[in-house]
């Protein structure tokens, strides 16, 4: 049997490659998560369970739902919003505001948290005036809900603006000469085109927000039963030599993640057929 | 240099694409490997090549048996369906890159690089790249690339198969008269007739993987080896007949039969629509009706509805429509002035290959 | 889409839907401008220039105290120094992870594929914690790593599996799909022309991939720059021996000199969008050059 030109690697090559990689998820990855698994589990299902129901952790998850909610559906309606005027209106500063949108990709999360308390913290200019009217962010939801949205900022924009750009106006032109109006334009002609990339940019999202950790750190105050999210718990409990707690919180972390990869998975095949169809 | 391939087999995943393939190339022809799509035409190329290997069979290069070798020592030139160009690559790097990787002289690899620009006539484009080039162009560069080496034979797939109809013709007379410069041994494929009848020495018709017909192309279109064949090389007409004393009836006419045919045989006819006859006749009840004209440029395409039957096809020259009168719905006679008669039971029932044409007929007239 | 002009025809439209103040075309665009436009403000524009007006508030002289301390120098050098490395591990391995997984037909690739992403869902906390877990105290490689001497833990090579982590996905996500779009005709052409494989894996592959791996380990490093929460947990965080620059931005914002955290994140962000500017060149640079990958038939 000759090896034909297609194999570019030749068995050793490709014996090589494919155990380089095999090394690399297991180093990296595979091992590590088992391993927490395996000592979540040594705790005994008992222990675990308890850690998971404690009103702390329950508090934390609770929290961390919230955050998430909250951040998608901001970030779905706005982001879109963004991202049409990104691709279909012209302004001064347009290619600026375009740039920018990439900056939270750019800022680490401590430094995100920094920004917010910078900005919103007592001898920040819009932290005092808030303080002054009455308004808490810092070290409490608003501040935490801030930091998210702003880690999770691009997701959305930058899934959902390469498809506005691609479909083109003309299914949108041609509804307005049958006499659509801009509403009903954008709820049956925009949004269907772009409903795939939306939701991979929500799921984005939501994974992102699920575990943010540094920012809200930073802008929560970490204060248990209070601002505590689910990460920071983990934190936490780490930092308190609570590894029982720490773990059993990660497996559930742990599992809505690789729930998360699943479907993102799986969205990515579907919209990929989907928008291959349609192009 | 020669190229001879015998009993070539190739399946993948378990479907044969080629089956049991022979057939030999003399030095410095230009053969044509014809067929319909996806009858492995393009699987026996790139065996030649060693890009894939055989199940089973041999394929010689002058006189060595070469298909354990691998495709990077064979020598053979190939030209891709879609180029394949290096597209990070200029022209001049493209087309050099074969004596570059056996480590030439940088020098040498120039000279010889610029002398295929002016042989496939891009002067002046060697420092463009792929993308900055008309399909047209990219084919030349795909050619002169394989070329660039002096392989010892050239193989190109469907070597027009991307540039649009207008070029194609160009590119056409261009292959051919390139071939007679450089003379080294080609082998293409085409599924285009008309491409394999005009610019080959000899065509091999391949169909479901097998060989069924090897020969000029005149005798391919004189003589089809078998019904595909002179189906696929434009008899468009298929009547079903019957021997009877000595013709053959075909319902709505009878035509002369070919020699050794025995009474009561039954037949079936194929014949071109440009050997069909069309001529006004008589305004019987269930005599054949023209259903349909259409312009071609220089023919025109009649359509003849039988009562009951298939339709039959018809190109005759603008000024015998002219002339005779004829008009959509008007009552005709018909007659074939060439066909070739199959055996009908072996058509129906055994692979192409093993049906043998019963007899060839050339006259001027028959009818009704 | 929703700009203005409703023809003559807009009142005999198909069903409207109810939102006839929107659908005033004078009213909805600048509607929507601002919208977006307000949302970028808020949540980017006002908190990047918060933290810029922060670290140079006192001046540039402040500015250079704040980051020449030998606490801040240690933990950008450390951190700068880690993040290369990681790069450019993550790069290799993750080139010929990509590579592995798209053209290789190795057992388990789309366990492997679905694997791929999971550091972006994995809180970088659990992240760290998972690090903890194995390389730690109860973890199986204590035994040996013992015998032979190698702290990983709260050390060089804990950071390193850190930012390994979080960079995971960044090479193999952006290299695949330039894998996946390599015309297997133009391999072959190589092969025909007489090249042989690592011949071909240099003139013809290489130059296909390249920006790819370049991109990759661009966002690579601007993502290890501003690692967090991993290396919280595994770094050990010693100042001028394993604390990371965000975790001394951490411990400046906790001991109350938010201007000197801003001076050293300012160097943190402005190093990350000159990365994230450049790999953003080579993936459109790979995507403009990037060919059909249709092959013959056969």
């Amino acid at each position: 049997m000759i090896v034909t030109a297609r194999d570019i690697l030749g068995r050793r090559g490709r014996a090589a490659a494919a155990s380089a990689t095999y090394l690399y998820f297991l180093v990296v990855l595979a091992l590590p998560i088992g391993w927490l698994f395996l000592e979540a589990f040594g705790f005994g299902p008992g222990t675990l369970l308890a850690k998971i129901g404690s009103p702390e952790a329950l508090h934390a998850f609770r929290l961390t739902g919230l955050v998430t909610a909250i951040a998608v559906v901001v970030n779905a309606v706005f982001g879109t919003a963004l991202a049409i005027v990104l691709v279909r209106h012209r302004f001064p500063g347009r290619a600026l505001a375009n740039a920018l949108v990439d900056v939270p990709f750019a800022v680490s999360a401590v430094v995100a948290g920094l920004m917010m308390v910078l900005l919103y913290g007592p001898d920040g200019v819009l932290g005092a005036f808030l303080d002054s009217s009455g308004v808490r962010v810092l070290f409490a939801l608003p501040g935490i809900v801030l930091a998210t949205l702003f880690v999770t900022f691009p997701f959305v924009v930058r899934e959902v603006a390469p498809v506005l750009r691609q479909a083109g106006t003309e299914a949108e032109e041609a509804a307005r000469t049958l006499g659509a109006r801009p509403m009903t334009i954008l709820f049956r002609i925009t949004l269907p085109t772009i409903r795939w990339a939306l939701g991979y940019g929500v799921l984005l999202t939501a994974a992102r927000s699920l575990g943010e950790f540094g920012a809200v750190l930073l802008v929560s105050g970490n204060i248990l039963g209070r601002t505590q999210t689910a990460p920071l718990y983990v934190y936490q409990a780490y930092t308190d030599f609570d590894l029982a707690a720490a773990y059993a919180v990660s497996i559930v972390l742990i599992a809505v993640a690789l729930a998360m990869v699943v479907v993102l998975e799986i969205w990515k095949l579907r919209r990929r057929r989907i928008e291959r169809v349609r192009v | 240099m020669r190229i001879e391939v015998r009993n070539l087999c190739k399946a993948f995943s378990g479907v044969a694409v080629v089956r049991d393939v022979s057939f030999a190339v003399a030095e410095g022809q230009l053969v044509a490997l014809l067929g319909p799509s996806g009858g492995g035409k393009s699987t026996i190329l790139r065996i030649v090549s060693g890009l894939e290997d055989p199940d089973s069979g041999e394929v010689w290069l002058g006189g060595s048996r070469v298909d354990r070798v691998p495709a990077r020592e064979r020598g053979v030139g190939f030209v891709f369906q879609h180029y394949a160009l290096f597209p990070h690559m200029t022209v001049r790097e493209n087309i050099g890159f074969g004596l570059r990787v056996r480590k030439h002289d940088p020098a040498a690899v120039a000279a010889r690089a610029e002398e295929m620009i002016r042989l496939v006539g891009l002067h002046g484009l060697g420092e463009r790249y792929p993308h900055e080039l008309s399909g047209g162009q990219r084919q030349r560069v795909a050619l002169a690339r394989a070329l660039c080496p002096a392989p010892k034979v050239l193989l190109l797939d469907e070597p027009f198969g991307a540039v649009d109809a207008k070029i194609r013709g160009e590119l056409r007379a261009w292959l051919r008269k390139l071939h007679d410069e450089v003379g080294v041994t080609s082998v293409f494929v085409t599924h285009d007739q008309e491409e394999a009848l005009e610019i080959a020495d000899r065509v091999v018709i391949v169909h479901d993987g097998r060989v069924e017909q090897d020969g000029s192309p005149e005798e391919i279109w004189r003589a089809p080896a078998n019904a595909f064949v002179a189906e696929f090389v434009g008899a468009g007409n298929r009547f079903a007949g019957q021997v009877r004393q000595g013709k053959i009836d075909l319902g709505f006419l009878s035509v002369p039969a070919p020699e050794g045919v025995a009474e009561g045989e039954n037949l079936v006819l194929l014949c071109r629509p440009t050997e069909v006859f069309v001529d006004a006749g008589p305004a019987l009840p269930d005599a054949p009706r023209i259903a349909r004209i259409a312009f071609l440029g220089t023919t025109m395409k009649v359509e003849v509805e039988i009562p009951g039957r298939d339709a039959v096809v018809a190109e005759i020259p603008p000024s015998a429509l002219r002339d005779k009168n004829l008009a959509v719905g008007m009552p005709v006679r018909l007659c074939l002035s060439a066909y070739q008669a199959f055996g009908r039971d072996s058509l129906a029932t055994q692979p192409a290959t093993s049906v043998t044409p019963v007899g060839t007929w050339f006259m001027d007239g028959g009818g009704i | 889409m929703v700009t203005d002009a409703s023809g003559p025809g807009a009142g005999a439209g198909p069903r409207r839907l109810p939102f006839g103040l929107l659908d005033s075309p004078r009213l909805h665009r600048p509607a929507l401008r601002s919208l977006g436009l307000g949302y970028l403000i808020v949540l980017v524009v006002l908190p990047t220039a918060a933290l810029g007006y922060s670290s140079l508030a006192d001046g540039p002289g402040a500015f250079w105290r704040h980051v020449t301390r030998p606490e801040a120098l240690a933990a950008l050098r450390l951190t700068f120094g880690m993040a290369l490395l990681a790069a450019l591990l993550s790069a290799v391995l993750g080139t010929v992870a990509a590579f592995a997984i798209t053209r290789l037909r190795i057992p388990g690739r789309a366990l492997l594929e679905a694997l791929v992403d999971l550091p972006i869902a994995i809180p970088t906390a659990v992240g760290g914690l998972m690090i903890f877990a194995f390389w730690g105290p109860h973890g199986p490689a204590r035994g040996p790593l013992d015998a032979l001497g190698i702290e990983v833990l709260y050390a060089k090579p804990a950071i390193l599996l850190a930012l390994l982590f979080v960079c995971f996905p960044f090479t193999i996500r952006a290299v695949q799909p330039l894998v996946e779009g390599i015309d297997l005709a133009q391999e072959e052409a190589a092969a025909t022309l007489g090249a042989s494989r690592p011949q071909t894996m240099r003139w013809i592959v290489w130059p296909s991939i390249a920006p790819g791996v370049a991109a990759g380990s661009m966002l690579s490093f601007a993502r290890a720059l501003g690692e967090f929460g991993t290396v919280a947990i595994v770094a050990g965080n010693l100042p001028m021996k394993t604390q990371m620059a965000s975790v001394y931005v951490y411990a400046e914002v906790e001991s109350g000199r938010p201007r000197s955290a801003a001076a050293v994140s300012l160097v943190l962000v402005a190093a990350s969008v000159i990365l994230i500017l450049a790999s953003d060149r080579y993936v459109r640079r790979a995507g403009g050059g990037r060919r059909r990958a249709a092959g013959g038939g056969r």
